[in-house]
């Protein structure tokens, strides 16, 4: 027991007695405690939400929890949820792009004159559209690097440049349907997973938790830092996986898991790992917190910039051809309306910080699935579209409320 | 007084030399003709009033500002400093006066800022590490690298920073009041480490205001005065003569309220 404890205190990082260190699965809960009371609020709001909403929607209308409405839902949530992924980053640097609707309806637009009116395989159709997106983002960066102009503004021009276009390369007719049957269209609307593969799949993460928990605790162990708790890991791991294979159990009594959702989740896994795990992620946490520190780092600020605004373009175009997909038409009236507002106020409202150097790609996941659920929900309810906006309007209002208000507490409390 | 550039003190190589180097502000010329010499394991001092240019000076060789004419040499050769990772590549590490730390990020990050381990998958552990070895040589006391910056003290934060500018093995090290904010066991090992640095060969300039820690660890003390050079002392240079290049006047505030209170002390003696 000594001998324990005199290696506990040779550990590099637990020299210090004024640290308290939390052990075990008690120390991960009272630390969590601990991070919420000062500000740290992290998924709690949008979780609590969520449960807020579901209940009231489920007392409201029980159909609203049935397998086959939820199946609809996370359909519906895949569309905007990548155009949100693009405002998480563009957030995360502490600007905004307010021409994500344009951009994806034009997208959509391209795709169906590419594909319907001009015969290109779909592949490359897609890829057009993504690199046009690409392009009307970097345009973007260089009006923000090179001319100083706020990213609003540009970006509000931008809304309704790539509108006009939307509308010029639709011409007379105004709208083109994508071929029923058609790959694309299966995807949006219809295809889901086997059985066997949702549950695989959805054992994924409680593995993946489980193996670099335990490599990291391994590494640490051995290069003389202080680790994790195997067994707070492990607790955590079978928490996430029931809940994962109990989701797609329930999902599975109908349609099972959408194809399209899978695509988005694995674009957030894959963004959170490159906010997280890369110098790049590094670099656009640094340019949201302090821009002048990150440049005085040697970053190459301006470099940063044009990656976000790039990236949020091409999800905004991702989206707008999955929605495309969805509905099986691009239309004069795919991305305007409530897409912009639904996609920014889906990213604030799962937690990332208006304010710029906080956020997370997960963030646009959590967020998507509240906005759609209130959306989906007044739509069972039979309420017109104009109660939907003011409830929407309403719920972003209190996220905003609710981060300005953290991040208060995190400043009073020596929190980032 | 001596020409600025002379090397009489210096024995090794030249690393660093500036000639000619003016900055304006739009009409307010903030730097006018400075010359600065930079050997290998020698320690300049740059000390001036507020507003004589120092921080300028230091921002001009950390590629924060360009130069508005003048030459910058790095070992003989003549180079351009147009943006800070330019500065950091010929070997240049700065701590700044505003210290330059991102406050949403923890203290490992910061340290590693813009120079990660393994950046396409962040190699955490080996960083955390280099991060506690680097803490303990300056002797920090930071209670823990996983928090973020924002809830450090002023001292600590300071830490950071010169820990951050070690990181890179750098040739020369500039540092903007490095023990402003420091208490007095950091105070020390901060000129210790100083003095280690310019042991192992580096050169290095400091800005301070404090004459003891000039004195304490300078080779040389170069003093600016409106943005211009004003004279070369060395360690046992009187105060009155520093305070005197300082202010420009032997006749001064500092020289008068010294002899106030020699005046006072004198006329206390006399009466009961």
């Amino acid at each position: 027991m000594s001998n324990n404890a005199d290696k506990q205190q040779q550990l590099l990082d637990r020299a210090d007695v004024r640290v308290k260190h939390e052990a075990g699965i008690g120390g991960a809960i009272s630390a969590f405690l601990d991070r919420v009371r000062s500000g740290d609020l992290g998924a709690l709001p949008v979780v609590v939400g969520l449960v807020v909403i579901w209940t009231v929607f489920a007392t409201l209308n029980p159909i609203f929890l049935s397998s086959t409405n939820l199946v609809n839902l996370l359909f519906d949530s895949s569309t905007v949820g990548v155009i949100a992924l693009g405002v998480v980053l563009m957030l995360m640097v502490g600007e905004i792009d307010l021409s994500i609707g344009s951009v994806s309806g034009f997208a959509s637009a391209l795709l169906g004159v590419l594909w319907v009116n001009h015969g290109w395989p779909v592949p490359l159709a897609i890829l057009g559209a993504l690199a046009v997106g690409g392009l009307i983002g970097y345009i973007y960066a260089q009006l923000y690097n090179r001319f100083g102009m706020p990213s609003f503004v540009a970006t509000l021009a931008g809304l309704l440049a790539v509108l006009g276009m939307q509308l010029y390369i639709l011409g007379g007719t105004g709208s083109i349907n994508l071929p029923y049957g058609s790959p694309l269209v299966d995807f949006g609307q219809l295809l889901t997973m086997p059985q066997p593969v949702a549950y695989g799949l959805a054992a994924l993460p409680g593995i993946a938790m489980l193996v670099t928990g335990y490599r990291t605790a391994a590494r640490r162990r051995e290069a003389g830092l202080s680790s994790k708790s195997l067994g707070g890991v492990l607790f955590f791991a079978v928490v996430v996986t029931l809940g994962l294979e109990l989701a797609v159990a329930y999902l599975n009594t109908s349609r099972g898991v959408p194809w399209m959702f899978a695509l988005f989740v694995l674009l957030v896994v894959g963004m959170n790992y490159a906010l997280t795990r890369t110098q790049w992620g590094r670099s656009m946490t640094a340019v949201g917190g302090n821009r002048e520190a990150a440049r005085r780092a040697g970053i190459n600020v301006k470099a940063i910039y044009t990656s976000a605004f790039v990236f949020c373009a091409m999800f905004a175009a991702l989206g707008g051809m999955l929605a495309a997909a969805r509905l099986a038409s691009a239309s004069q009236q795919a991305g305007t309306g409530d897409v912009n507002l639904n996609a920014i106020a889906a990213a604030v409202i799962g937690g990332t910080s208006l304010f710029g150097g906080r956020g997370s790609a997960y963030s646009a996941l959590l967020g998507i699935i509240v906005i759609q659920s209130i959306a989906n929900g007044l739509t069972l309810l039979d309420l017109s579209s104009s109660l939907r906006y003011m409830i929407t309007g309403g719920v972003l209002a209190v996220a905003v409320i609710v981060d300005s208000l953290a991040r208060r507490s995190r400043v009073m409390h020596g929190r980032a | 007084m001596t020409d600025p550039s002379s090397n009489t003190a210096a024995t090794g190589e030249l690393l660093l030399s500036l000639r000619g180097i003016c900055k304006n502000f739009g009409a307010v010329s903030a730097l006018t003709d400075i010359d600065l010499d930079v050997h290998a394991g020698e320690v300049v001092a740059l000390v001036g009033d507020n507003g004589a240019g120092k921080s300028t000076l230091v921002k001009i060789l950390s590629g924060v500002h360009r130069p508005t004419s003048g030459t910058i040499q790095v070992r003989g050769q003549e180079v351009s400093l147009p943006n800070p990772s330019a500065s950091l590549a010929i070997g240049i590490a700065t701590v700044f006066q505003d210290l330059a730390l991102c406050e949403n990020l923890d203290v490992v990050a910061n340290i590693f800022l813009g120079k990660e381990l393994n950046p396409l998958q962040l190699d955490e552990v080996g960083m955390e590490i280099r991060s506690w070895k680097l803490l303990n040589e300056l002797s920090a006391r930071i209670p823990s690298v996983r928090e973020a910056v924002a809830s450090l003290s002023g001292g600590q934060r300071q830490t950071v920073a010169i820990a951050r500018s070690l990181l890179l093995d750098p040739r020369i090290i500039l540092l903007d009041e490095p023990t402003a904010a420091l208490g007095v066991a950091q105070t020390a090992e901060v000129l210790n480490l100083i003095e280690r640095v310019r042991d192992r060969g580096l050169g290095v300039v400091m800005i301070s205001h404090n004459m003891e820690d000039v004195r304490a660890v300078a080779d040389r003390i170069v003093v600016l005065r409106l943005g211009k050079n004003n004279g070369v002392f060395y360690p046992d240079a009187s105060n009155a003569e520093l305070v005197g290049a300082i202010t420009g006047a032997s006749d001064n505030s500092v020289s008068r309220r010294a002899g106030r209170r020699a005046e006072a002390n004198l006329s206390g003696d006399t009466q009961p």
